[in-house]
């Protein structure tokens, strides 16, 4: 047993959620500036201008990256021979969640009730998603979610009869009806299989893999590929401006599922696609 | 695709030399207004109660900025999705509301709506708002403080970039841009 002590958990969400909000990762910034070089529209091509030289006056200023710092979706990987002491896991990651937008100057945007929507005033409760894995590491990741982009978000249980087909056109028609809401250029994530929860799972889970890293299946690989490309031809560009870059990255992630399922989810992600790690 | 520098409150004879795509650097005074504001401003109006501002001629950004580092006006400011605005727009576009701000498309009715009144629809680029923050000079509650994000804030901006989606000739950036693009 390895102990890990919750006041070393609150410190590290604090500090994750007010770098993540700051930072731009290199990964979409790399990803940018080659779809800038790429981009034939001219007020394409200024946006994502724009949005390179937001990057750089949000870190030099310590300015969030865009003003919706998002609700804090949290992904735990807690493995099986660590003890947390110092009292209650979840409760410190909402202290650390409370800190970090109190100190970091971040916006607080969560209401304690869909319907009586009052602000909690601090962005929590934290969206808490735990993993038990072997290992005597703790590792935390933190996703500062965005709402228009996750507005603009949908599953559907597809039957298994309408296939790969029926799988694009539901993800190709969902970045297209979404248009300038998401604030393209967008990162889609999809999730394939499982069920209704695994697949939307899958979804959020793919918006965080680095740019540029494919499926290790060649098959998925090749789908990423051929959704990214068709999603680049639809026209809606950067800001849905018009422009060839709509998306900078398609990731599919997938699960076995019933015989008579073939659930789909989309998780569209702004090209403020933020999120940070620690491993404790 | 012409640039203009236009001050607040808007003026007709300003607004009919806007076309779709066209860039406005925008100054003077503005309002932040969001979801909970909208449906508190439609509240007050159905109740025949005074509203906190004057919307005659004048712009509304759709925006939440986040709260104000020490030494700043405003922390990052930036729009957000005007469809969720698009419900509570017309009686504002009666009681003279010119201009909004937001990002992505607005429903036919609106649209309607604004080219009947002369009203323009601009998005600013959402996702940037470190940079857009630079251009508020002051920043002030005057409603709804309650709402902490949401509240009404006053705005003093000089030269806000935003791009003109909505004309008053009722032309639509979103949709040709993307028709323009399209590959298939
Ligand atoms: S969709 Fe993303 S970039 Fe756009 S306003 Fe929301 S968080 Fe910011």
């Amino acid at each position: 047993m390895r102990e890990i002590k919750t006041d070393q958990i609150v410190q590290t969400v604090r500090s994750l959620c007010i770098e993540a909000n700051i930072h731009l990762r290199q990964d979409v910034i790399d990803r940018i500036q080659s779809c800038r070089d790429q981009e034939t529209s001219t007020i394409g091509r200024q946006v994502l201008g724009q949005i390179l030289e937001n990057a750089d006056v949000a870190r030099t200023s310590a300015m969030p990256i865009c003003q919706d710092t998002g609700a804090t979706v949290v992904l735990l990987k807690v493995g099986q021979d660590v003890h947390i002491t110092g009292g209650s896991l979840s409760e410190a990651i909402h202290e650390g969640v409370r800190q970090g937008y109190e100190e970091g100057f971040l916006r607080k945007s969560i209401v304690q009730d869909p319907f009586r929507r009052t602000n909690t005033g601090d962005n929590t409760p934290a969206f808490i998603h735990t993993e038990i894995v072997p290992g005597d590491q703790l590792k935390i990741t933190i996703i500062p979610k965005g709402g228009g982009s996750e507005n603009m978000s949908e599953a559907r249980m597809l039957t298994p009869s309408q296939g790969l087909e029926g799988v694009k056109q539901f993800v190709i028609n969902r970045v297209r009806i979404s248009g300038g809401n998401p604030c393209p250029p967008v990162i889609v994530g999809v999730g394939i299989g499982g069920t209704l929860e695994v697949c939307t799972f899958l979804a959020k889970k793919a918006i965080i893999r680095p740019i540029g890293q494919r499926h290790p299946d060649s098959f998925y690989a090749e789908l990423e590929t051929s959704l990214l490309n068709e999603i680049n031809q639809l026209g809606i560009g950067p800001q849905a401006f018009g422009g060839r870059c709509t998306a900078l990255e398609v990731f599919v992630e997938v699960r076995p599922c019933h015989i008579a399922s073939l659930p789909v989810a989309v998780n569209m992600q702004c090209h403020a696609a933020r999120h940070g790690e620690a491993v404790l | 695709m012409s640039i203009h520098k236009i001050q607040t409150p808007l003026k007709d004879s300003e607004l009919q030399k806007l076309k779709i795509g066209d860039s406005v650097l925008l100054s003077g005074t503005i309002y932040t207004a969001r979801d909970s504001a909208h449906q508190r401003l439609i509240q007050m109006l159905k109740a025949k109660e005074t509203l906190p501002f004057d919307l005659k001629d004048q712009v509304l950004f759709y925006a939440g900025p986040a709260p104000a580092p020490p030494g700043k006006p405003v922390g990052s400011i930036g729009p957000t999705t005007a469809c969720r605005m698009d419900s509570y727009t017309l009686p504002l576009l009666d009681i003279g509301l010119k201009g909004m701000i937001g990002k992505g498309a607005r429903n036919q009715t609106v649209r309607m709506a604004m080219q009947k009144h002369s009203a323009v629809y601009f998005a600013a680029i959402g996702g940037i708002a470190a940079l857009l923050a630079r251009c508020i000079k002051s920043s002030k509650i005057i409603a709804f403080e309650d709402l902490g994000p949401e509240a009404i804030r006053q705005l003093e901006v000089v030269n806000l970039p935003v791009i003109v989606v909505n004309d008053v000739l009722g032309g639509d950036l979103y949709e040709e841009g993307v028709f323009k693009f399209k590959k298939n």
